[in-house]
């Protein structure tokens, strides 16, 4: 019973983040083009596909991980902070808290829809020169490193434009070292991160970590680890571009190094 | 040999469809395999607790895989083609004015109803009624709820518009990101400090998982009909400017309000 009421739920939500979006399309399509789009039958039973797709996909995140990832979330938080008693916590007593941020920023990021939608289209334009399964292992790194990151800002109560600043400043001198073509891929996957599977269980953790250490609001310290989330996967594409463009120079290296040795 | 031939048919189109669907199938397992260990392993080995309802778990997992299988499935048929084509069919009618609008209807569309942004900006107008902002009552709270995702769904047309903009032109993304983070840095310095937690996350809400592949197969769509754009390098950025933008809005609303 429970079940049908989350999938009645879910396929509500889903069908309201659709409507705006086919009317638009419809809209656009017979008002302003006035032509029928081509192969309209194969792309209508697409959307279908991806409308309960989305929604099978997220009936079973709100039974199976979210509540999961969520009490979580709170055990883990609310263990360190139990023998404070109101003190200012030694952020070296949240190691499992930064272990869980990271790994549970890695794990969602890799299921998450939105990204697998972009990394297979670079992969298709880059002619296979990206590869879709390296991107998104590379943007889960990143997310990984940001929450569990924003996770120690939150203990510490260190200022948040501070390190959103420096990180600024690190992705624009990457930009200007790494290869022309993955920059505009790399902001990209900074927005595409934080979607349906990955905020619900960070902005619990942000959460949790913000209501039991004591001098910190949930209001004002809960906010920032999303920001996190989709700052360090532009940073991290962006080195893993680096890297293989390094690898790629050494083996074309080698290999005609090989060649002289042979002639 | 050839008289053999009728006898030993090519594997028929249903064994094909049926190995596609298993490979699918397999490739979303593989994407929820790390999930299943985090939260496995700190279930039972950091919080030494045991599985509550199992089987309920079990078959929410079953829902995910399936579900992810028919949307990388519908991905690939409905909302690359329709996206890609209607980035066609806006460059040969070539009204510059239509696609400027279809960019904006989409982003500010999509943004104005999404959970998440909806979500945030009732802690927000919390935040904005505990630190005394507005006054601390449920109406004008919900006026400021309001209010900013009005903003942040403005600001995703408005990013949207720039992005196709700069598709058409052909500037390169990474002068107007920069440019954008300087403007937040420098917002950040006077907006009041309470906002600004707000404004930085409500960059990474606005795109949803329904509007990510639709807006990246326009862009990559755009930049491949116009003549001299590169798919790589004009095509991506659509979305790097609908998760800047709403920060330089946000944090202009919390100078404002």
């Amino acid at each position: 019973m429970e079940l049908i009421s989350v999938a009645v739920s879910e396929i509500l939500a889903t069908l309201r983040d659709v409507a705006p979006i086919v009317v638009i399309l419809l809209g656009f399509q017979f008002l302003v083009l006035r032509r029928r789009p081509p192969n309209l039958g194969r792309v209508a039973a697409g959307f279908g596909y991806v409308v309960v797709g989305l929604t099978l996909f997220l009936v079973g995140l709100d039974t199976a991980l979210f509540p999961l990832g969520e009490t979580m979330a709170r055990q883990l938080t609310e263990g360190p902070a139990a023998t404070l008693g109101g003190a200012e916590p030694d952020w070296r007593d949240y190691g499992w808290v930064y272990a869980f941020a990271a790994a549970i920023g890695f794990a969602t990021t890799v299921a998450e829809p939105a990204l697998i939608a972009v990394s297979l289209k670079a992969e298709e334009i880059s002619g296979g020169a990206v590869d879709a399964w390296g991107l998104r292992i590379a943007v889960a790194v990143g997310v990984a490193v940001g929450v569990a990151l924003g996770a120690f800002r939150i203990v510490t109560g260190t200022p948040l434009p501070l390190y959103i600043m420096v990180g600024y400043v690190v992705v624009v001198i990457q930009t200007v070292r790494t290869t022309r073509s993955i920059v505009p891929l790399a902001y990209d996957s900074g927005g595409v991160t934080t979607s349906t599977v990955t905020v619900p269980v960070v902005a619990a953790l942000g959460l949790g970590l913000a209501s039991t250490i004591p001098g910190r609001s949930p209001l004002i310290d809960g906010f920032g680890l999303i920001a996190f989330a989709s700052l360090f996967p532009i940073m991290s594409v962006m080195g893993y571009a680096m890297i293989m463009t390094s690898i790629q120079r050494r083996r074309t290296v080698t290999t005609s190094e090989e060649k002289e040795i042979r002639e | 040999m050839d008289s053999r031939a009728p006898e030993r048919p090519p594997p028929s189109l249903t064994w094909h469809r049926l190995r596609t669907l298993v490979r699918i199938f397999a490739g979303s397992f593989r994407d929820l395999i790390p999930m299943i260990l985090v939260i496995g392993f700190f279930q039972i080995a950091v919080l030494q607790q045991p599985f509550p309802n199992l089987e309920k778990v079990l078959l929410g997992l079953v829902f995910v895989v399936v579900g992810l299988s028919l949307f990388v499935r519908g991905l690939e048929s409905g909302l690359f083609p329709l996206g890609e084509s209607m980035a066609h069919a806006f460059a040969r009618k070539g009204s510059l004015i239509a696609l400027l609008g279809f960019a904006f209807c989409l982003g500010f569309g999509t943004t104005v109803a999404e959970p998440a942004l909806i979500a945030v900006a009732a802690e927000a107008a919390e935040v904005a009624g505990a630190a005394g902002f507005i006054s601390n009552t449920d109406a004008e709270k919900n006026a400021y709820a309001l209010d900013l995702r009005y903003t942040v769904a403005l600001s995703v047309g408005a990013s949207l518009v720039l992005g196709v903009f700069r598709i058409l032109k052909g500037w390169p993304i990474h002068y107007l990101i920069i440019g954008g983070y300087v403007i937040v840095v420098a917002m950040t310095g006077f907006a009041p400090p309470e906002i600004v937690g707000i404004a930085y996350d409500s960059g990474g809400v606005t795109t949803s998982t329904m509007t990510v592949p639709l807006v990246a197969a326009l862009g990559v769509g755009l930049a491949s009909v116009i003549r001299g754009r590169n798919p790589m390098l004009d095509g991506f950025g659509l979305i790097a400017f609908a998760s800047l933008m709403p920060m330089i809005f946000v944090l202009a609303f919390g100078m404002i309000v």
